[in-house]
């Protein structure tokens, strides 16, 4: 057997290894890809539009954008100066008020109603801080959507969204 | 599985868990150093092609479990949505429908090898009893996944199926009912069916364990049918079989991605993209092509209860095989007379299969008939006297010794495929005759389609006409329920713009709600929305009063649920034409097949006497004329062109990731056929040494 021999043998057999191998992967394609979201789920995340007028001061509704529960809260002057007047160095997740909410807007506070601890459904209108508390374990959020309190990490998530009116959103 | 182990790790942790679970060692004694016979030829892959097929079933059945609902409600659709929105789903669905038959065919290939080297004789009777136990598993399974899609044969099939059991005497009704879970197969049926269907795959898994083991105990059986008498007779399973086996499963795969990349439907039946209808019962009801030689069995026999009984005998008999051949030599290479007999059965059970699929008319039956005895006497008869009365020729000393050419495998397939060809092509053509005088309706003429073929391509305006033809003629009566207005504007379909999808869809009405005050309402069509119903009935009761009797069928998958009979030898051509367009051609047809009556048809009252369908009278009064839809890029909008468009349209409602499937399948076949050479040089590489000795 010559030298050159086994080193053509290897490449053969390395070269068909590798193409297995690539076979391999893109069939692998297909099965990981399967579970991500669907076409429709998708389309069905499109943008929502949310009419405010209905909602009365000192209210808070709930509604649902991509299977999410979106808080729209009307706030009253009293909320509005309680998420103003804070020591922002002091939060747990610093974010000035300013930040959460649009700009002349003061009294809409539009945050994804999901507890940023592990994903519990906060309750409006309870807690020590005008706010929110999560009954899972006991998180608190300000009224301005901020962890003041409890084991979650951050404040509540602020959606995409953009005012269309004075009294219409889009969220999405 | 073959004794203690000849594997000693050397790894101080391999050792140490060895000692605990000797797993690593079995894999190696099985698969790795476990003797193979040196003669095997590429008949003996077929083992390894079904394990690898048996897990190609459960990983996609797995995958489209993620996205099936059983429910009779939602069946159909939740296959549909599958096969339109999810990633690939189209792919994973057209697998393992695909898969499901391929699996079939390597395992009669798998039993025909058996029978030809007699690999059911002494010492192999239980490994072969096992393999009949997975065979019967399989058919359980195929039969209840094709239940699963819920349309009309599925539910047919499924009908006529459980009621094989309605011929047992005294308890039949009772345990059918059972078996339904009710007065009629419904969704306790369909729940019960898809649990087992779920099941059952694990059960094969777990006999074919068996099975392999039953084999490593016995030894594999080879060509000459001499048992190895020394090392120099056998490889070790790795690299020898491994090699052999992968480079065959490659080539096997070709096979298996042309029809699910180029003919994915042909397989099936188009009536199974109709919904479940538990009150009309498809003209012909055909089971899957797998089991049509047994159903050729069971019509050829005049009574229900003794046709069930020779149904399921004509399978258990092979359980008792190894009983009934009295020859004490193996393999046909060394049985003159029983080579013969082993292909005029071949051939009697491909005739069997052709004739199960044919309507159960006049010399069909005879035919059946004939080849049924001759099914049980080849069993009964010809195999245990062959035994008594054949002298078979000389057996080598050794395998070593055996000079077995390899062209034999070749000259064996050839002989298969000339055999199954003559006899069907020998099939009379008195036959042919007397099957158009039964058809009452003519062959609808063909068309070119851009789509047709392996690089067909939508025509974007074409659709954008159909469409339009849809919209402003078809959608009054008929729905288009799995299409969503955002389809429109996706790669590989009418090639809308976002913008001109959402000014199509803000043309339609849909009804939403309930708004906050609890009233439903109406609003324009979003991208998002699927097409919506028609707005001249609001349910099938009402759509029966106006239209005589009749529902006007959804068009989302009509192209594909629409079909005619291709006919002896067009439907085995169209495997390699990949002639797709029955559906289509067919729609067009029936668009232009209005004419008056003939003499002596006397029309129904509401019918529309039509050349092209079915029962020649339609409900539908015809639907397009000359310049009836106004054609905006200067088309000329004839009746004929009118048809086309709709018919293209209509085609890619059905399959909107036509152009994906053959995009995909055309890399799909290049890799595999560079993959296939590899391996084959792989494989003369690895065996260079072996046959350098012999
Ligand atoms: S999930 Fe809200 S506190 Fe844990």
């Amino acid at each position: 057997m010559s030298s050159a021999e086994p080193s053509r043998r290897d490449f053969l057999y390395i070269a068909t290894g590798t193409v297995g191998a690539v076979g391999a992967a893109a069939v692998a394609w297909p099965l990981i890809s399967q579970m991500n979201p669907d076409a429709s789920t998708i389309a069905a995340g499109a943008p929502i539009d949310v009419d405010l007028g209905p909602i009365a001061e000192g209210q808070v509704i709930k509604v649902f954008w991509r299977s999410k529960p979106i808080f729209i809260s009307h706030r009253t002057k009293k909320e509005i100066d309680e998420a103003k007047n804070v020591n922002v160095a002091s939060l747990p997740d610093p974010q000035p008020d300013s930040a959460r909410v649009k700009e002349g807007h003061d009294q809409w506070l539009v945050v994804i109603g999901i507890c940023t601890h592990l994903g519990c459904i906060p309750l409006a209108h309870q807690g020590n801080y005008d706010g929110w508390f999560c009954p899972c374990h006991g998180s608190q959020y300000d009224s301005s959507g901020r962890i003041r309190q409890g084991p979650a990490p951050a404040n509540l998530y602020i959606p995409p969204y953009a005012f269309l009116s004075d009294t219409k959103i889009r969220i999405g | 599985m073959s004794g203690p182990s000849s594997y000693q790790p050397q790894n101080a942790f391999l050792k140490w868990f060895e000692a605990r679970l000797p797993i690593i060692g079995l894999v190696h004694s099985s698969f790795v150093a476990y003797p193979t016979p040196k003669n095997l030829n590429y008949w003996w892959t077929f083992g390894g092609i079904l394990s690898f097929m048996l897990g190609v079933q459960i990983i996609t059945g797995i995958v489209l479990v993620m996205h099936y609902t059983p429910h009779v409600d939602m069946a159909f659709d939740s296959v549909e949505h599958l096969m339109r929105d999810v990633n690939y789903g189209w792919l994973l669905r057209y697998l393992h429908s695909n898969g499901a038959s391929m699996f079939f065919v390597a395992v009669y290939i798998h039993m025909f090898r058996g029978l030809y080297y007699g690999s059911y004789k002494e010492p192999r009777e239980v490994l072969w009893i096992l393999g009949v136990i997975i065979y019967l598993l399989m058919m359980a399974t195929g039969f209840l996944g094709y239940t699963l899609p819920w349309g009309q044969m599925s539910f047919w099939g499924a009908t006529v199926i459980t009621n094989f059991f309605s011929a047992i005497p005294i308890v039949g009704e009772t345990v059918v009912t059972w078996l339904w879970g009710g007065y009629a197969i419904g969704n306790p049926t369909l729940q019960r069916f898809f649990s087992l269907h779920y099941l059952l795959p694990f059960v094969i898994a777990g006999v074919v364990v068996l099975h392999v083991w039953a084999l490593h105990v016995a030894g594999q059986g080879n060509p000459t049918g001499v048992e190895p008498k020394s090392s120099q007779d056998t490889v070790p399973f790795t690299p020898y079989a491994t090699v052999k086996d992968s480079f065959m499963m490659v080539v096997f795969c070709i096979v298996f991605a042309w029809f699910v990349f180029y003919v994915p439907n042909y397989l099936g039946h188009a009536d199974n993209y109709i919904p479940a209808n538990p009150g009309v019962t498809p003209m012909h009801i055909v089971p899957e092509w797998y089991y049509l030689p047994f159903y050729a069995i069971l019509r050829s026999i005049p009574d229900k209860l003794a046709g069930v009984i020779a149904m399921f005998s004509s399978i258990l008999i092979l359980v008792f095989l190894p009983w009934l051949d009295t020859s004490k030599v193996r393999s046909a290479s060394y049985r003159p007379l029983y080579r013969v007999f082993f292909w005029i059965f071949v051939a009697a059970c491909l005739g069997l299969g052709y004739l199960g699929s044919q309507a159960p008319e006049g010399i069909y039956v005879i035919a059946a008939r004939i080849l049924t005895a001759y099914y049980f006497i080849h069993f009964i008869i010809i195999t245990p006297l062959l035994g008594l009365i054949e002298t078979p020729k000389p057996l080598p000393n050794s395998i070593s010794e055996s000079v077995l050419k390899r062209s034999g495998a070749v000259a064996a397939l050839l002989a298969l495929l000339v055999g199954g060809a003559t006899f069907l092509g020998s099939t009379p053509s008195a036959l042919a005759q007397e099957k158009q005088e039964i058809h009452e309706t003519p062959i609808p003429p063909r068309n070119t389609w851009s789509f047709a073929g392996p690089f067909g391509k939508f025509d974007q305006q074409q659709l954008q006409r159909g469409f339009k033809v849809y919209k402003e003629v078809c959608s009054t009566c008929h729905g288009l329920k799995f299409l969503s207005f955002r389809n429109l504007a996706e790669a590989g379909g009418p090639g809308f713009t976002e913008a001109q999808a959402a000014a199509i869809a803000a043309d339609f009405k849909v009804q939403d709600g309930p708004n906050d005050q609890g009233d439903m309402f109406e609003r324009d069509g979003r991208v998002g929305d699927a097409f919506p119903p028609p707005t001249t009935w609001k349910n099938e009761a009402q759509a029966r009063q106006l239209y005589s009797g009749t529902v006007p069928p959804d068009m989302s998958v009509l192209a594909k649920a629409r079909t005619y009979e291709r006919g002896f030898p067009w439907f085995l051509l169209d495997i390699f034409t990949q002639f797709q367009e029955e559906g289509v051609d067919y729609i067009v047809a029936l668009m232009k097949g209005y004419e008056p009556a003939p003499a002596g048809f006397t029309l129904p009252a509401g019918g529309n006497y039509n050349k092209y369908f079915p029962s020649n009278s339609i409900a539908m009064p015809p639907p397009l004329t000359d310049g009836l839809v106004d054609y905006t890029d200067g088309t000329k909008s004839t009746i004929e062109q009118q048809a086309k468009d709709v018919a293209a349209f209509l085609a890619w409602a059905a399959e909107p990731h036509m152009e994906a499937r053959k995009r995909i399948g055309f890399q799909v076949m290049v890799f595999l056929v560079i993959f296939a050479g590899l391996m084959y040089f792989t494989k003369k590489k690895v065996w260079a040494d072996v046959h350098g000795h012999a």
